[in-house]
């Protein structure tokens, strides 16, 4: 059972919080020679494998590291690009670690409107009247809960499909966006949070959601 | 519980069928643009969700609910996307979607060399054998629960 991020989105669909709880990290290192079995390519400025599974690597995983040293988007560290550095047979026997990329900031922003506008088509292509937008989605390795307070802030979490009480959770953040960032004299509305003690209260709640399966009503 | 409507697109987002049982509104925009917007709308969960997911995935992207209904999402290896809405009282059915595309569209369309793939289906026999399926599922009638 598991948290694994919050995000919260304004009204017009701008990220104004982040926090990664929990990530699974699937980090595979193994050493190649010449040629390499896996077919790699560019993709949004990184390396990841387009073609070939084996030993737990995966396809969409990035090169994280060559040799132990990490690599910095899609050039090793010395800045050569990784794809050339590969295909040069007197760099091997290579060590190379794949993972899944993480998200960076920019993406997350990225991901956070697209969920704003799915969250709109949502409700638009609804076959019932009177219907909200997307509040659960299930996918095989997570759940997305997101809850639009009346005001137009949604509050995103991804859990495990199996963790209970996130309703209550996403009330419980709710409240402590209310208490901690809106009252604080310093934060203006729709800009992102920066407040610590939200960060601290949203801590603390997910920890106790975490722990009790069914989390308590909220006080 | 009940069935709202079904669409089924093909991998380059050619709305091959689309069957409407209880509907009650009707999303105000033609159908074609309907369909555009339904596949852009799956097409763009996909790839939301494969960089959101924090482990890899086998089946992606499965369901999702709203207030009022539910959407459920299949799609096969070849790029053939089932979508069903119904409400929310009916539990996962993968395995409903896939017999509509074991059962019925290989059997009727895929072995039906009259059959243009890539097209509005129009066989009369898919279209009748789909309706029948799902009336009978359990959970159709519009007030059964």
């Amino acid at each position: 059972m598991a948290i694994f991020s919050v995000y919260v989105v304004n009204k017009a669909g701008g990220l104004i919080y982040q926090y990664d709880n929990h990530v699974p990290r699937t980090e595979v290192e193994k050493t190649f020679s010449f040629p390499l079995d896996l077919v790699l390519k560019i993709h949004d400025e990184k390396v990841v494998v387009s073609f070939g599974q084996r030993d737990g690597i995966r396809v969409g995983h990035a090169v994280l590291s060559i040799n132990g040293v990490d690599v910095n988007g899609k050039n090793t560290s010395e800045g050569k690009e990784i794809l050339e550095y590969l295909k040069d047979p007197a760099n091997y026997p290579v060590s190379i670690k794949f993972g899944r990329a993480r998200l960076s900031s920019n993406e997350k922003l990225m991901l956070a409107s697209m969920f704003h506008s799915l969250f709109a088509i949502g409700s638009q292509l609804s076959p019932e009247v009177g219907s909200s937008g997307i509040e659960m989605l299930e996918t095989d390795a997570f759940k997305l809960h997101c809850f639009q307070t009346l005001t137009g802030i949604k509050f995103i979490v991804l859990a495990d499909p199996r963790q209970t009480g996130i309703d209550a959770l996403l009330r419980k953040i709710y409240e402590i966006y209310s208490d901690f960032a809106l009252k604080n004299p310093f934060y203006s509305l729709e800009m992102p949070i920066r407040c610590e003690l939200f960060d601290q209260n949203l801590k603390g709640s997910l920890e106790v959601a975490e722990k009790a399966a069914t989390f308590g009503p909220v006080s | 519980m009940t069935v709202h409507n079904l669409y089924i697109f093909d991998r380059n987002g050619t709305c091959l069928h689309y069957g409407e049982w209880n509907r009650k509104k009707q999303a105000g925009i033609s159908k074609d643009e309907e369909f555009k917007l339904m596949y852009g709308m799956s097409f763009s969960i996909r790839s939301f969700v494969s960089k959101m997911s924090p482990l890899d995935m086998k089946d992606g992207f499965m369901t999702f609910q709203t207030s009022r209904y539910k959407l459920h999402y299949y799609e096969t290896p070849t790029g053939l996307k089932i979508i069903m809405n119904t409400d929310l009282g009916v539990p996962n059915s993968r395995d409903i979607l896939h017999q509509i595309y074991s059962t019925l569209y290989v059997e009727y369309i895929v072995k039906n060399p009259l059959c243009a793939l890539g097209d509005t289906l129009q066989s009369e026999l898919f279209n009748s054998r789909l309706d029948s399926f799902v009336r009978a599922l359990p959970f159709f009638s519009a007030r059964a629960a």
